[in-house]
């Protein structure tokens, strides 16, 4: 589904700067800390990353979806169509949850109402932001069923979540998703809860469907050969900063921050032999619990110099749209300074 | 779920004889027995009151001719007071303790479960404190102070109501409502605790997040969406405490003066009145069983992952 995004107009989504921190006993916890990224109409990208390096936290912010307390959003912009979805009123904020973006959550089986039957849950979602009958929603319930492959969905849309499996509930939250055609679509890891081979059909009906309805989708995945097969362009995190982005064809022909090319060659891989042994980054990713200055990845990272240890790099460009915050990209005025 | 219904009906008999046998002998086992508050009887007398009430005969008799008198429906006579059998002092009092424990347990639901759902919708706001403040209060301050005080405020010093006073003695309803806010005040509390936190629990679960996502308005959510989840463990819990509130409270009866059950529970093992102890307690077996069977219906109504087949 690789697409131009088109460039010079307003990106769909645009956002900048944007910091989630969480209000714990230990401490904050910087979850996310000042990243940005757009997104363009039909445009799919990718944000790959460890466990716990944001990515969930970043998508939630921008559905002001964050459990508050203890999280808050304590800086940035979130510019959809041009409008700050931060400085919405409730009222508008519901207009664009559901109807202009809508979520695939991370667990599928505790993502839909245990006390309500499916098509009480995707009905509702349909007349909320859609002017039908409840009849006519009940039917494009249905036909969303079947697009994403349940079978006799006349008669299992009147069932109640647990009557499915994990896999055929993770399908029934993608219909209800996509049944109200928003323009963006985020999809938080939607395969990580099932088995490896109903991930790959999943992966692939959402961008089936999204290339038909051409919904923008921002993909969150543990795994860098999914992104390469369907996103634009790929965001690498790293305990709540964003460190490299690009398209994705750059990011797997010149991956320029020691972290993404560690993800890259820990990817197992056919074509090279690899002497049996499977290449993992050394070490542990950080608590983002009061994270000093530095560069977080600078104790895994094999070219580690002094001034990694004290101060967090600005972000370079090392291409046309290839953005990199590592040390290793900055001029020597750069690192003299302070 | 016919079925299971009979089958849980059918159920309860053989839970009842048991319950019935174990105190059947229990009650025997502490020591004294009912006549011995009455000193000094000649020895003939003596032997003629036990032989009416066939304490001469061997234990196993005596309980298989309780059994028997049971089946048929009879709990026998009371050891203590003359005038009447055990069924009649059950059946005199207990609708009284029935209408003021349903009464108290509707306040408490009523007031219990708005509290609770207000508390966690603005949690740790004013109303959240008050409410809780409340909860505690109910829960923690005894039957025999609510109960004064409250007389004291409205009986005495604004004398909206009588003090104390009874329909089935009087003819005036009114009287009722000072002893069933008392009773109803413990239960108040416990689920106004209850909810609150089950409610927190529930807003803070995936798939209320989910609605919210969809861009659905917050009381839809609440009511929809949240609603069961939250009403789960207070269903369980109202099982229990209705069969503990219908039942009396000696408390509340001495109190406010109510012709109820509750005084038997306390008398009847005072007096060793082995008949009138066995007969209360079957009664409030038979009520907490037949709650704990309404409560499992409710639950599976309220949640379709629970089926009975
Ligand atoms: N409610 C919360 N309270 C405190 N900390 C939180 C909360 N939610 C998230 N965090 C912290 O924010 C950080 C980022 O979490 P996030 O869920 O975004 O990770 P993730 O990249 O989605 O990981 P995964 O791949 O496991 O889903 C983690 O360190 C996590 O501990
Ligand atoms: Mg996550």
């Amino acid at each position: 589904m690789k697409k131009n995004t088109n460039k010079g107009s307003a990106p769909l989504l645009d956002v900048r700067n944007l910091q989630t921190y969480f209000k714990t006993d230990e401490g904050i916890v910087k979850a996310v800390d000042g990243i940005s990224f757009t997104l363009g109409e039909g445009e799919t990208l990718g944000i790959v990353g460890e466990s716990g390096s944001g990515k969930s936290v970043t998508n939630l912010s921008i559905m002001r979806l964050i459990q508050s307390p203890p999280g808050k959003i304590v800086g940035g912009q979130i510019l959809f169509e041009g409008k700050d979805i931060l400085t919405l009123s409730e009222k508008e904020l519901r207009h664009v949850r559901g109807n202009e973006i809508s979520m695939i959550f991370q667990d599928p089986m505790t993502s839909l109402n245990p006390f309500l039957r499916i098509s009480t849950q995707m009905i509702e979602t349909i007349l909320l932001h859609q002017k039908m009958t409840k009849k006519e929603a009940l039917k494009k319930s249905i036909d969303m069923l079947k697009l994403v492959g349940i079978p006799a969905a006349e008669e299992r849309v009147h069932n109640y979540p647990h009557q499915f499996s994990g896999g055929m509930r993770q399908r029934v939250m993608i219909g209800m998703a996509l049944s109200c055609e928003a323009k963006v679509l985020i999809a938080d890891e939607p395969t990580t809860a099932l088995d490896v081979t109903i991930q790959a059909q999943i992966l692939e009906l959402i961008n089936e469907l999204a290339k038909k309805l051409n919904t923008a989708v921002i993909l969150i995945t543990h795994d860098l050969g999914v992104v390469a097969g369907m996103c634009d362009t790929v965001c690498v995190m790293y305990a709540g900063k964003i460190v490299e982005k690009a398209k994705t064809e750059d990011l797997y022909a010149s991956p320029s921050h020691p972290y993404t090319f560690g993800l890259i060659q820990s990817v197992p891989r056919l074509d090279k032999a690899q002497d049996g042994k499977l290449y993992s980054i050394e070490g542990q990713p950080p608590n983002v619990i009061d994270l000093p200055e530095c560069c977080p990845f600078h104790p895994r990272c094999n070219k580690k110099m002094d001034i990694c240890t004290y101060k967090y790099p600005p972000v370079k460009k090392v291409g046309e749209n290839h953005e990199v915050a590592c040390w290793l990209y900055a001029d020597e005025k750069e690192k003299s300074s302070t | 779920m016919t079925k299971y219904v009979i089958k849980r009906l059918l159920g309860i008999i053989p839970t009842l004889l048991i319950i019935i046998t174990v105190s059947f002998f229990i009650v025997r086992l502490a020591p004294g027995g009912p006549f011995d508050g009455e000193r000094n009887l000649p020895e003939t007398i003596k032997r003629n009151i036990e032989a009416k009430y066939h304490f001469d005969e061997p234990l196993l008799m005596q309980y298989g001719r309780y059994m028997f008198d049971i089946l048929r429906g009879d709990l026998g006579p009371s050891y203590r007071y003359k005038d009447h059998d055990v069924n009649f002092y059950i059946f005199e009092s207990l609708p009284n303790s029935m209408i003021l424990g349903v009464i108290a347990i509707s306040i408490s639901v009523l007031f219990g479960i708005s509290s609770g759902i207000l508390a966690a919708v603005k949690q740790n706001t004013w109303a959240d404190y008050l409410g809780m403040a409340f909860a505690i209060v109910g829960i923690s301050v005894p039957l025999f102070v609510i109960g004064p005080v409250l007389q004291y405020v409205f009986a005495v010093k604004l004398q909206w109501v009588p003090t104390s006073g009874w329909y089935t003695v009087d003819g005036n309803w009114i009287t009722i409502i000072l002893p069933a806010i008392t009773l109803s005040a413990a239960n108040f509390g416990t689920i106004a605790r209850l909810t609150r936190s089950s409610m927190l629990e529930t807003l803070r679960s995936d798939y209320i997040r989910t609605a919210k996502a969809k861009g659905m308005k917050s009381s839809t959510i609440l009511f929809k969406h949240a609603l069961k989840g939250t009403l789960l463990p207070i269903v369980s819990y109202l099982g229990p405490a209705f069969a503990g509130v219908v039942t009396g409270s000696v408390v509340v009866e001495s109190v406010f003066r109510i012709p109820g059950l509750g005084k038997f529970f306390v008398q009847s093992s005072f007096n060793r009145d082995y008949t009138l102890i066995v007969g209360v307690v079957i009664v409030y077996s038979v009520i907490l069983i037949f709650m704990n069977f309404i409560v499992d219906i409710l639950y599976s109504l309220l949640d379709p992952r629970i089926t009975y087949k």
